[in-house]
């Protein structure tokens, strides 16, 4: 590891310490569940980016995965400890991404696409008539003794480890093979890469870190039901906050969330009437205005500004 | 006489009522350079993607080193020590030159990754006359040089077989002299090549054998300038004097 790398690990650190201190000091609670949603957003914009980065498969499926995690902790937050609890929701996650990819991800671009947006309304449409029809009772209260500062805390946790992984997976084999994936499926296997395995790893890992998420945001709710667990703009906002930043670099889906959030919070504050037509107006800008994403901009303006130095 | 590198025995492939591969066998032996050849729509881009494992096939057998790989993902028949280039250039065109040759570094048995595959990636670019251009991304090289870059990534799999598709075509004059050259030391090396080509003077140079195929099946199998004066050859390409004259009326 360079010089470099380690500074790089170590502010990394730092700052991950300070934010941890963030709720100590703060004790609004307004701003607190501000940032629950910004870190939320950065851990689901961060896992879409651990597969959707470097493959550049775009999934629609993020909110399949949250809102199974948030169901994990409506049907068991009560009666098991809240570790039990995350547990099954990774455990969970990782079984439903392992049927999925190993059927789906043979699949490749806009049929892929289609396939995961299907995948969440699948999912949304299962648990609603198993609601229906079995527990006879559309909506769930979640009781868990958790509070907003432990929710806080726990989305620091998630945020730093998938931001952990993707740093220490760029630099491995899997890393490359992601790349090469991402540039040509059909040289990748020519190189020897098991394109299949790899795409399965990732996917599940992704699906992991969004079902987890789920588990640990589904006490902020106290009452939910399929079309709150389910609901599609999860999966729309994901993809174009890591859009936004940049998925292909470590720091880009964070970049997307943050600003996107607040948007977002602002607009529903101040046009709640016409929040949708905002957010698809939002959405239309930033294909348009920066398709490379806000990182491949700065990355673009540096090379431009190196080369005439 | 040793057991050949590698055996396709009665291949067939059909894409619905087409048949682009018929019946098709013939050996290539280790250290061997075999030229593929046959009119356009013969089948030899069809056929290597039968060996290395791109297309399935609907009948017949690939054998390397003894060893049945049709049925194998292109990922272990890549793996096994066969590789190739493509027809229409595949390089990946967003990354450095020298992470394109370690990506065929990197994933076969042995592989090569970090600080031990730059240096070994940088070999191979020197190799290929790319020596310069490591830090570049593929997309800005020329046509030429992108060729050579995906020679330089199948040669980072150290392959006892190697599937050329017209991999010299469109070099002018100088270049193609480079690339003869290449591909010979390449044979002194022992690697075995079988070439799909089209210049003439490159399958000359470099064949000693050649199979040529006209609508999916094999026509002629044997010394290449056998095989070149054959009849059945001359007609594939040329016609026969009757449907020249048809041609004419």
């Amino acid at each position: 590891m360079s010089r470099r790398e380690c500074m790089a690990w170590g502010a990394g650190a730092l700052a991950l310490a300070l934010l941890a201190t963030v709720p100590q000091w703060m004790h609004n609670d307004y701003y607190l569940s501000l940032l629950i949603s910004v870190l939320m957003y950065s851990v689901l914009a961060s896992a879409w980016a651990l597969f959707s980065g470097p493959t550049r498969y775009v999934s629609l499926a993020t909110v399949a995965f949250f809102g199974v995690g948030a169901y994990t902790t409506a049907v068991f937050g009560e009666t098991l400890p809240w570790a039990a609890v995350l547990l099954i929701a990774l455990g969970v996650g990782v079984a439903m991404a392992l049927v999925v990819g190993l059927a789906t991800l043979r699949l490749s671009g806009v049929y892929f696409v289609i396939f995961s947006f299907g995948l969440a309304e699948l999912t949304k449409q299962l648990v609603t008539w198993w609601e229906v029809n079995i527990t006879k009772d559309l909506g769930r209260y979640v009781f868990v003794d958790i509070t907003a500062q432990d929710i806080y805390w726990q989305l620091l946790v998630l945020l730093a480890l998938v931001l952990g992984l993707r740093a220490w997976i760029a630099r491995t084999r899997l890393g490359l093979a992601l790349r090469v994936i991402g540039e040509d499926e059909t040289v990748a296997r020519h190189v020897g890469i098991n394109t299949t395995r790899v795409k399965v790893l990732l996917f599940t890992l992704s699906a992991s870190f969004m079902t987890v998420a789920g588990a640990m945001m589904a006490p902020r709710w106290t009452y939910l039901d399929p079309t709150i667990a389910f609901a599609p703009a999860i999966s729309f906002q994901t993809l174009i906050m890591a859009l936004l930043g940049g998925a292909g670099s470590l720091f880009g889906p964070l970049l997307g969330a943050v600003p996107l959030v607040l948007l977002f919070e602002f607009l529903s504050a101040h046009f709640p009437n016409h929040f949708a037509i905002l957010v698809g107006l939002v959405f239309m800008v930033i294909v348009y205005a920066v398709p490379q994403g806000i990182s491949g901009w700065l990355r673009q303006r540096k090379s431009k500004s190196g080369g005439t130095q | 006489m040793t057991a050949p590198l590698l055996e396709l025995k009665g291949l067939a492939k059909r894409f619905g009522g087409l048949v682009a591969v018929n019946d098709l066998s013939f050996d290539v032996h280790a250290g061997e350079v075999v030229g593929l050849l046959g009119p356009n729509g013969s089948g030899k881009t069809t056929a290597m993607n039968l060996v290395s494992g791109a297309l399935p096939l609907n009948a017949g057998e690939v054998r390397f080193q003894g060893q049945t790989i049709s049925g194998l993902a292109s990922h272990q028949i890549a793996r096994l020590g066969v590789a190739r280039t493509f027809q229409l250039v595949r390089v990946l065109g967003g990354m450095r030159c020298r992470d394109n040759v370690a990506a065929g570094l990197a994933f076969r048995p042995g592989g090569l990754h970090g600080r031990a595959a730059e240096h070994a990636a940088q070999l191979l670019l020197e190799r290929v006359g790319l020596g310069t251009q490591a830090e570049l991304a593929a997309s800005e090289l020329t046509y030429i040089d992108q060729k050579r870059l995906e020679l330089a990534r199948a040669l980072a799999l150290a392959p006892q077989l190697l599937l050329l598709d017209e991999w010299l075509a469109g070099l002018n004059p100088t270049e193609l002299q480079q690339g003869i050259g290449l591909i010979r030391a390449l044979q002194g090396e022992g690697m075995a090549i079988l070439m799909v080509e089209h210049v003439m003077d490159a399958v000359h140079a470099l064949c000693s054998r050649c199979v040529v195929m006209n609508t999916g099946a094999k026509i002629a199998d044997g010394a290449t300038r056998e095989v070149l004066s054959d009849p059945r050859v001359i007609e594939a390409y040329l016609g026969s004097d009757d449907t020249q004259e048809a041609a004419h009326a």
